[in-house]
């Protein structure tokens, strides 16, 4: 069918993309957003439709079919999920794009190689796009295997792993020149199985508490593959769409890099937590106080005195599912008219925004919810402040301590509160192997235990007060 | 103007980065998750190229004109195969596409103000007075 002229379809294409950029600034503000979420869905409808209508394109049952089953998973899948299996299910879903881009190159060897005599220029794309997309593949499903618990979070570091990744690299990029003046489909086997090893080797030495760059990155990945399967076929749309997303996911790592303090080189590299840190971690400690602890009645009795109290959500409450307790806690706070805030942290959780979009499962308003440079002026007027489940991100040392390993990092500065409450399930430190020194300041207690629990008996406790 | 399709694709390639680069500095972070979902959906662009690679006619010998072609063997299997490998491209593109906008559609319902959109602004003279 070609009922549109190619430059039509162009201008058309065109407009999709545009659709699309304009759906990612919808995302600007969370009134705009669901708007912002349609017109994406709309320029991708529009690219598909022109798909459709390309003239080469014949066998429409092949082609419907696919789509058909695609969306008879998909939409199930992004229906049942439950919201704390949401960094997987992305991580998964990245992994999807990564092998369709990878499919895309072999298929159009193995079609080209047959009917014309393949130009250099194309067997470059092809070798670039097969080993993106499957770099993307295999680090996505590790990644998300790490992130449902299948395969263990703590990362696994062999001696030689920086060696045998520079290895790899260094083959990939020999057997796409080998590829390219070959035109070898054992060339391009090679790319492919080189390509799906290094991801495997990339993503395994990087620990669970580094996922947010992870799955950030594995996002960008997935845009550049898009974007190399545009050059591949020519078709500008996919390589425009291509870069926004390869550009987003590439800021989304830079943002959790700079929140951690750390470069993005030594996330990928995974360096944190080994034994090198631990021991500068030494001395942070204040002289060896232990820290007091508190029990339910003390904080709810704290809590009925406040007026203005904070919420520091971390990772332990995702894995608590405490986001239901902690908004009914709220709402007995409100009808006490005690002032109650959220305070996020940019890398709380395992992915970006996760602590965000918790809250939000439990109905608790946005705009309760601050960011880091927001609120840190406001914990000086908090009457209490509720820490679930976070640790290295209200360390006091990365402002005090210059030989701690997370020394400059942006911190929440929640000890500046005049009582802070730490709901935690062991003394023992977070994931980057810090002392906290908060934890033993006059003004701070421990409350041990799951944040769930804890915040269920606290609210319980208040209500009785 | 004479330059390669290359060359074009390039400065799309450049184009979309700094639009992207803009429009995402721009997106809240609170919003940060329901961005990593969208443009996982909008990745699915690569279904374009996947229909192209799933949808074009098997060519048979009788219509070959180049040399290549004709030297070739097994013209039907290969063809066959890459229609193969197109169309599971199209469905896994599909289940982004589906999958990826449904979620994001998801988690943005999820996301209320404090108040009705009418009580902010008297909220906002409230604290002003």
């Amino acid at each position: 069918m070609n009922l549109l002229g190619p430059d039509l379809t162009l201008m058309l294409g065109l407009l999709a993309g545009v659709l699309c950029v304009v759906g990612l600034q919808g995302l600007s503000h969370p009134t705009t957003a669901r708007r912002g979420n349609l017109c994406a869905m709309l320029g991708v409808g529009l690219a598909v439709v022109l798909a459709l209508l390309h003239p080469s394109v014949q066998a429409y049952g092949w082609v419907l079919a696919g789509l058909a089953v695609g969306a008879a998973v998909g939409i199930p899948l992004a229906r049942r999920t439950p919201l704390t299996a949401l960094p997987q299910l992305v991580a998964m879903f990245h992994s999807l794009v990564g092998l369709a881009a990878g499919l895309v190159a072999v298929g159009m060897f193995m079609r080209h190689d047959v009917l014309d005599v393949l130009q250099t220029k194309e067997t470059l794309e092809m070798g670039v796009g097969a080993a993106i997309g499957l770099i993307t593949l295999t680090g996505s499903v590790l990644a998300a295997l790490k992130l449902q618990g299948v395969v263990s979070g703590t990362p696994w570091r062999w001696v030689g792993r920086h060696w045998l990744n520079l290895g790899l690299a260094v083959g990939l990029v020999l057997m796409c020149a080998v590829f390219v003046a070959t035109h070898s489909g054992w060339a391009l086997a090679l790319i492919c199985l080189l390509a799906l090893v290094l991801g495997v080797t990339v993503v395994a030495p990087i620990g669970g508490a580094d996922m947010p760059v992870v799955v950030s990155m594995l996002n960008s990945y997935s845009g550049w593959a898009a974007a190399a399967t545009g050059f591949m076929l020519e078709q500008p749309l996919l390589v425009l769409v291509g870069a926004l997303v390869g550009v987003s996911g590439a800021i989304l790592s830079y943002v959790m890099c700079h929140a951690m303090q750390r470069s993005f080189v030594s996330v990928i590299l995974g360096g944190f937590g080994s034994a090198g840190t631990e021991a500068a971690a030494v001395g942070t400690t204040d002289g060896g106080k232990a820290p007091q602890l508190a029990g339910v009645e003390d904080v709810a009795y704290r809590l009925s005195e406040a007026e203005r109290v904070i919420v520091v959500p971390g990772y332990g409450m995702a894995v608590a599912q405490a986001q239901h307790a902690v908004k009914s806690l709220m709402v007995t706070l409100g009808e006490r008219h005690v002032e109650v805030l959220f305070a996020i942290h940019p890398v709380a959780g395992r992915m970006p925004g996760h602590m965000n979009v918790l809250l939000a499962e439990a109905d608790i308003p946005y705009d309760m919810v601050l960011e880091l440079d927001d609120v840190n002026p406001r914990f000086a007027e908090a009457d209490v402040v509720l820490i679930l489940g976070a640790n290295d991100v209200v360390n006091p040392a990365a402002q005090t301590h210059k030989g701690s390993p997370i020394y400059g990092m942006p911190v929440l500065e929640a000890w500046h509160a005049k009582q802070v409450y730490v709901v935690k399930r062991s003394h023992r430190p977070g994931y980057a192997g810090v002392d906290n020194p908060l934890f033993t300041m006059d003004n701070c207690a421990l409350v041990l235990g799951d944040a769930k629990d804890v915040v269920e008996k606290i609210g319980t406790a208040l209500k009785a007060a | 103007m004479d330059a390669s399709l290359l060359a074009w694709l390039m400065v799309v390639l450049v184009l979309g980065s700094v639009i992207g680069y803009f429009v995402v500095w721009g997106v809240t972070p609170a919003l940060h998750t329901p961005l990593m979902a969208v443009t996982n959906a909008i990745s699915g662009i690569v279904v374009v190229a996947a229909i192209l690679v799933a949808g074009p006619a098997i060519v048979g010998p009788e219509s070959c004109t180049t040399l290549a072609c004709t030297q070739a063997t097994g013209l039907g299997f290969w063809q066959w195969a890459a229609r193969v490998f197109g169309f599971l491209a199209v469905a896994l593109c599909a289940v982004n596409i589906f999958g990826g906008f449904a979620i994001t559609a998801r988690m943005l319902a999820m996301y209320k103000p404090r108040s009705t959109p009418a009580a902010n602004p008297e909220r906002k003279a409230e604290r002003k007075a």
